[in-house]
């Protein structure tokens, strides 16, 4: 009979074996799925793992990796510390959106002057959006005890028909003859993100190394930090450390917001160039398994984006490439997530083979 | 008295890395209350649980009336005559007290006739008991008489019973007795684990002590001090904390009409709570669980904030201020619940004693930890309280309760408090542990610091505390000298009796 036997402490072995063992597991399952779809599973799994790193292509598909990781490290920072404390952010999505039109209408209102204040502005623009669209949720919590998983949801989809409008209304380039959306900020010089198009290295990335070390800093050194975390473990514990808990919420939602609202910023000025009606394409809500697969570490969400961003870029490849269907994609990414969750079963328990007993 | 009821011979029982029971024989008479003594992990709880065929022995033998006993599982140690009251009681609030007996049954007769007997019952043996009434509501006194008439419907030998007055106000614990002399008399054995030495020596016949798993002696409770038994069990000459007079110091905390509303659904309100504590004097809050000593914890470390002119310590308002303001201004706090709450389970000793000593300890620079400080002062707790743990880089959750228990209480002695409030300091500790953590509340209040104690062991509170007051339904009665207070007294200070006249309190 399998026993589940808890152990006195988390067992610091699994804490960081048991993401490899998911992503092995998901490469064996993957690969039964691809096989089951009629490819070579071998050839699949290379091309999604392997070939966007180091085929001779990767000179094209690597920028590609540092775009997709960027935002998805971004956001997951913001909400590592939300969940560390128990405060579960949902809506980053939107926080996103609001951030890239915050930050984008700042800058339209700018073309064509050219000033090396404008993108500054942009940024603080979109920190602002993305920053109030998460204090609406974290307000709400604090003030009526409402559920901020439900609120912040809800606020992506609202999110999403407001960035529909303004694609189509308010922001709308005036010289694209009827077309949604609206100028391309990537190439308005004071408006843009990018450094080094070629590389794949805009401000966001940049950020989002600052972003990091800031919160493995900020974790690991600091009393805001140990509260965060003491709030998450023991919440009674943490009012008697003298943690209040309402401000709490409110700062852990300000800074996912905040950093949310930054990654769309960087987003919209620069990869993706114009707010038109889809241009958010669920980074939100990856960055949420990136936060758990990186355990809610800073380093691990730096590690989680590259290997979520690998599993993006891979799949456009075998899509592509192999005709791989984008479902099979997506299956394989959910199937991430699955996998750490059930082995994150063997940091907190053993696994004991007993003979059965009496009753 | 020829063949004893129940003959233990060699009973061995090993875990891996700690043995147990180490060879234990001993006899239980009929007709006998047997003591079984022993500190924290001696071995108690195993051996019980070996008579009540919970736990198989890995050698060693017992007989029941002279025939072989090894029950595989409590029915078959039920069937044999062997009954058990444990610690925490196994009952469903929303059943009546019929109801939940029906459950322990194999089969089960009517409601009416189950009445009926527990009806007999509790008149044979002094236990007021209303079949019909729903758990939920009963006290803790009353809901251990269930659990009793549950064992005493079988018909039991033996019975045993684990730590059966931790939970009792005075009044209850006399009533228990009462019971037990009675069932004494009709022939059924007892064998009573306890740690309250009086206790023992006002009920029953015989003692076995035991000391890390094995019978370190046995003696007759009625002709042995408690002060011996004492010494028996921990090993060594027992440190009695010395109490010695102190000045009247100056006023360091008011409480004017303290009032709060309670902060969940299972709470206590407190009420119109008036009260002065002075330097240099420890002050005993007893009470039975569930009064507001939770809530009145809390209002004082600032968790429940109040009206700020309800709270005067050291004649400034402060009912309005947040747990580290006060701690920064001397008024220290060590809740009863020590996983959790006065400690996070899962954090490093040291993060657990940066949690209430950053104030106070220096242990942040501009907001930043100096974790080389805060390991250093958790270390100094651990060597000062003589904590047992391999490092300050060990969990709380792997520390003893006993052990964590020092630590947390430690971890706010060590910072020099000018008003120190500590919920329940010795529960689930050991005797010697006890006494260390009572002396060094004692030394706290020599130094000058006033200290309230909350505590359900009226034991503790007599010996450590210079005035008494007690708390019931989140109000607090005038305190009172403790030196001269009776048990009667207090009984009615407490408030909690059940099934008695009502008490009268002087407010």
């Amino acid at each position: 009979m399998i026993r589940l036997e808890k152990r006195t402490a988390p067992s610091r072995f699994w804490t960081y074996a048991a993401p490899l063992l998911a992503v092995v597991l998901t490469m064996v399952c993957g690969a039964l799925v691809f096989a089951a779809l009629g490819n070579d599973p071998f050839v699949t799994i290379r091309t999604i793992f392997w070939d966007p790193l180091f085929s001779e292509f990767s000179w094209y598909y690597r920028p590609q990796l540092l775009i997709k990781a960027a935002p998805l490290v971004l956001i997951a920072i913001g909400l590592s510390f939300g969940f560390r404390a128990g405060v579960w952010n949902i809506g980053a999505e939107g926080q996103y959106i609001l951030g890239a039109i915050c930050g984008a209408a700042v800058g339209l209102a700018f073309y064509p002057t050219e000033s090396p204040f404008i993108f500054p502005l942009m940024v603080m623009a979109g920190a602002l959006g993305g920053w109030a669209w998460a204090m609406i949720p974290g307000v709400l919590r604090v003030r009526f005890g409402t559920n901020e998983i439900l609120v912040s949801l809800m606020l992506v989809y609202v999110a999403q028909n407001l960035l529909a409008s303004m694609a189509l209304g308010a922001l709308r380039n005036p010289d694209a003859s009827g077309f949604p959306g609206s100028r391309n900020l990537a190439r308005y010089p004071s408006a843009t993100s990018w450094i080094n198009e070629g590389a794949g290295l805009h401000w966001g990335v940049v950020f989002a190394l600052i972003a990091v070390i800031f919160a493995y800093i900020t974790l690991s050194r600091h009393i805001f930090g140990f509260h965060v975390r003491l709030s998450g473990q023991s919440p009674r514990a943490a009012r008697f450390a003298g943690v209040n808990p309402g401000l709490l919420v409110l700062i852990c939602m300000g800074i996912s917001g905040t950093l949310a609202g930054l990654a769309g910023l960087f987003e919209v000025a620069g990869p993706s160039g114009l707010i038109s009606i889809d241009f958010n394409a669920g980074y939100g809500f990856t960055a949420i398994i990136v936060a758990f697969l990186g355990r809610l570490h800073p380093v691990g969400i730096l590690l989680a984006a590259g290997l979520m961003a690998l599993t993006y870029i891979g799949g456009e490849i075998a899509q592509s490439n192999l005709r791989l269907p984008a479902a099979a994609i997506q299956v394989l990414q959910g199937m991430l997530l699955f996998f750490l969750l059930a082995v994150d079963v063997l940091t907190h328990y053993r696994i004991r083979l007993t003979a059965r007993g009496v009753a | 008295m020829t063949t004893p009821l129940l003959r233990l011979r060699g009973l061995t029982k090993a875990y891996p890395g700690v043995v147990a029971n180490q060879d234990v024989s001993f006899d239980i008479q009929p007709g006998e209350i047997h003591a079984l003594l022993g500190e924290n992990g001696a071995g108690k709880s195993t051996l019980v649980k070996t008579i009540y065929g919970l736990v198989k022995p890995d050698a060693g033998q017992m007989e029941l009336q002279g025939a072989g006993f090894a029950p595989a599982e409590p029915r078959a140690a039920r069937v044999a005559g062997v009954a058990m009251v444990f610690q925490h009681f196994s009952l469903f609030d929303a059943m009546n007290v019929a109801e939940n007996i029906a459950l322990g049954m194999e089969n089960p007769p009517p409601q009416r006739e189950i009445a009926a007997r527990v009806r007999l019952v509790s008149d044979q043996y002094g236990l007021p008991l209303d079949p019909t009434r729903i758990v939920g509501e009963l006290s803790a006194g009353e809901r251990q008489r269930v659990e009793i008439v549950r064992c005493l419907l079988q018909d039991p030998k033996l019975l045993i019973m684990d730590e059966p007055t931790s939970v009792l106000t005075p009044q209850e614990v006399a009533i228990l007795f009462d019971t037990l002399r009675r069932l004494r008399a009709a022939g059924t054995a007892i064998l009573y684990i306890s740690h309250k030495l009086e206790e023992i020596r006002a009920l029953c016949d015989a003692a076995t002590v035991l000391r890390l798993g094995r019978v370190v002696g046995t003696c007759d409770p009625r002709a042995t001090s408690a002060r011996e038994m004492a010494e028996l069990m921990v090993g060594s000459s027992l440190h009695v904390p010395h109490k010695a007079a102190r000045p009247e110091g100056a006023v360091i905390l008011t409480l004017q009409g303290l009032s709060a509303k309670a902060p969940h659904r299972f709470g206590t309100a407190l009420r119109d709570i008036d009260l002065t504590v002075r330097r240099g004097e420890i002050l005993g809050i007893g009470g039975v669980a569930g009064n507001g000593q939770d809530e009145l914890v809390a209002a004082l470390s600032g968790e429940i904030r109040t009206r700020r002119d309800m709270v005067l310590f050291d004649g400034k308002s402060i009912g309005h201020l947040a747990p580290n303001a006060r701690r920064h201004l001397g008024l220290l706090a060590a809740p009863e619940e020590r996983m959790g709450h006065a400690a996070a389970p899962d954090m490093s000793l040291t993060e657990n004693a940066l949690l209430t000593a950053a104030a106070r300890q220096n242990l942040t620079a501009r907001g930043f930890v100096r974790w080389g400080k805060a390991r250093e002062f958790a270390g100094r707790v651990i060597a000062a309280f003589d904590v047992r743990t391999p490092g300050a880089g060990n969990t709380a959750r792997s520390l003893s309760g006993g052990n964590l228990q020092k630590f947390v209480i430690g971890r706010e002695i060590m910072q020099d408090p000018a008003l120190l409030v500590v919920n329940q300091p010795t529960w689930g500790v050991d005797a010697s542990a006890a006494a260390a953590i009572r002396q060094a509340l004692l030394d706290l209040a020599d130094k000058g610091a006033a200290v309230i104690c909350i505590s359900q062991d009226l034991d503790e509170l007599m010996e450590i505390s210079d005035r008494f007051a007690a708390l019931n339904a989140g109000r607090l009665s005038a305190p009172r000298p403790a030196q001269g207070l009776s048990v009667e007294q207090i009984g009615l200070m407490l408030g909690g009796a059940h099934d008695m006249e009502v008490a009268h309190v002087d407010a």
